[in-house]
C-alpha cells in the first residue's frame, strides 16, 4: 500500500467517525419528569382559568395571564434543568463526553428551531392571536426534534412526528388547543421516556 | 522498523477500519447501521465481523427486538488499543514522507 492509500484511510475513518457519531446518553427518565412538569402546570393554569377568568381563554392581560406564562416558563426551564442533570450522569455512567462534536450538534440543531419558534409564539401572543400559541409550541418543538434526531438515537423522530401531528391539529382546531398541549408535553413526553427508559437505560 | 509492526495486517482493509471506526465513536452499531454506513454487501461486512470478532477487537451480541433478530457489534478494549496503535502507526508513516 503506497502513502497515498494510508491518507485515503486515515480521511476515511475521520469521515466515518464524524458521520457515525450521534449522542446517545440522553436520559428516558428526564422525558418522563419533562412530561410530569407539563401536567402540573396546565393543572395549575387550568385551574387558574376556571376559577379567576370564568372558564374562558386568557383574554387579558391580568394577573392570570401572566401567571400562566410564568407556569409555562417554569415548566421549560425545569424540563430542561433536569434533562441537561439525568444526560449528564448518564453521560457520566456510560463513559460518554457531556460535551462533545456530537452532543454539541445535537443541542444546536435542536435549539435553533426551537428558538425561532419560541421568538414566533411570542410574536404572536403579543398580538393577541392566543388561540394559535398551542399549535406554533407543539410545531416548532416537533421540527426541532425530528431535526435533532439526526444526531441522537433515531426514535427520538417519532416524538418529534406525534408533536408536528398534533401541533397541525391544535392549529385546526383552537378550541382544543389547550387539550392537545397537554396531551403533546405532557402524555407524549411520559409515554415516551418510558419507552426510552425501557428500551435504552434499564439492561 | 518498529513503526512497520505497527501496522496491523488485521486492520489493512476498507470494511475492517470502517467497522473499528464507527465503533470507536459508537456505544454500538447493529448490522444494518454498519452496512448503510459502510456501503458493503451482507456477506462481505458478515465476514469482515467475524475476522475482527475472532481477534477479540469487537465484541457480537445476537439478541431479538421483538421477533426480529438483531445483531450488535460493539469494540472490546483490546480492540481499542489497537486500533490507536493502527492509527498512530499510520500518522508515523505519513509524516515521514
Amino acid at each position: 500500500m503506497s502513502d497515498k492509500d494510508y491518507l485515503k484511510d486515515i480521511s476515511e475513518i475521520k469521515n466515518l467517525m464524524n458521520k457515525s457519531s450521534r449522542f446517545i446518553s440522553l436520559s428516558g427518565l428526564s422525558g418522563i419528569l419533562a412530561g410530569i412538569y407539563a401536567l402540573i402546570g396546565a393543572a395549575i393554569a387550568y385551574w387558574l382559568v376556571m376559577t379567576y377568568s370564568g372558564g374562558t381563554l386568557i383574554i387579558f392581560h391580568g394577573w392570570v395571564f401572566w401567571t400562566s406564562m410564568f407556569v409555562l416558563f417554569m415548566i421549560a426551564f425545569l424540563s430542561a434543568l433536569t434533562g441537561i442533570i439525568l444526560t449528564t450522569r448518564k453521560a457520566k455512567k456510560n463513559g460518554e463526553k457531556i460535551w462533545d462534536n456530537s452532543s454539541r450538534r445535537l443541542l444546536i440543531n435542536f435549539l435553533v428551531p426551537l428558538a425561532a419558534g419560541g421568538l414566533y409564539t411570542l410574536i404572536i401572543l403579543d398580538q393577541g392571536r392566543y388561540g394559535q400559541t398551542g399549535a406554533l409550541m407543539l410545531i416548532f418543538y416537533g421540527l426541532a426534534l425530528i431535526n435533532a434526531s439526526k444526531y441522537s438515537i433515531g426514535d427520538i423522530k417519532y416524538l418529534g412526528f406525534a408533536e408536528v401531528i398534533l401541533g397541525l391539529f391544535a392549529a385546526y382546531y383552537p378550541g382544543y388547543g389547550f387539550w392537545l398541549w397537554v396531551m403533546g408535553f405532557g402524555i407524549l413526553h411520559i409515554v415516551y421516556g418510558t419507552w426510552m427508559h425501557f428500551k435504552y437505560d434499564v439492561k | 522498523m518498529s513503526i512497520i509492526t505497527n501496522i496491523n495486517k488485521l486492520f489493512d482493509h476498507r470494511i475492517r477500519l470502517g467497522i473499528m471506526s464507527v465503533l470507536m465513536v459508537n456505544e454500538y452499531a447493529d448490522f444494518k447501521m454498519l452496512k448503510e454506513l459502510l456501503g458493503a454487501t451482507d456477506g462481505n461486512l458478515a465476514s469482515h465481523t467475524k475476522a475482527l470478532e475472532k481477534a477479540e477487537y469487537i465484541l457480537v451480541e445476537k439478541q431479538f427486538i421483538g421477533r426480529k433478530p438483531n445483531t450488535r457489534y460493539s469494540v472490546t478494549k483490546l480492540g481499542k488499543l489497537e486500533f490507536k496503535k493502527h492509527i498512530e502507526a499510520l500518522e508515523k508513516l505519513i509524516n515521514k514522507t
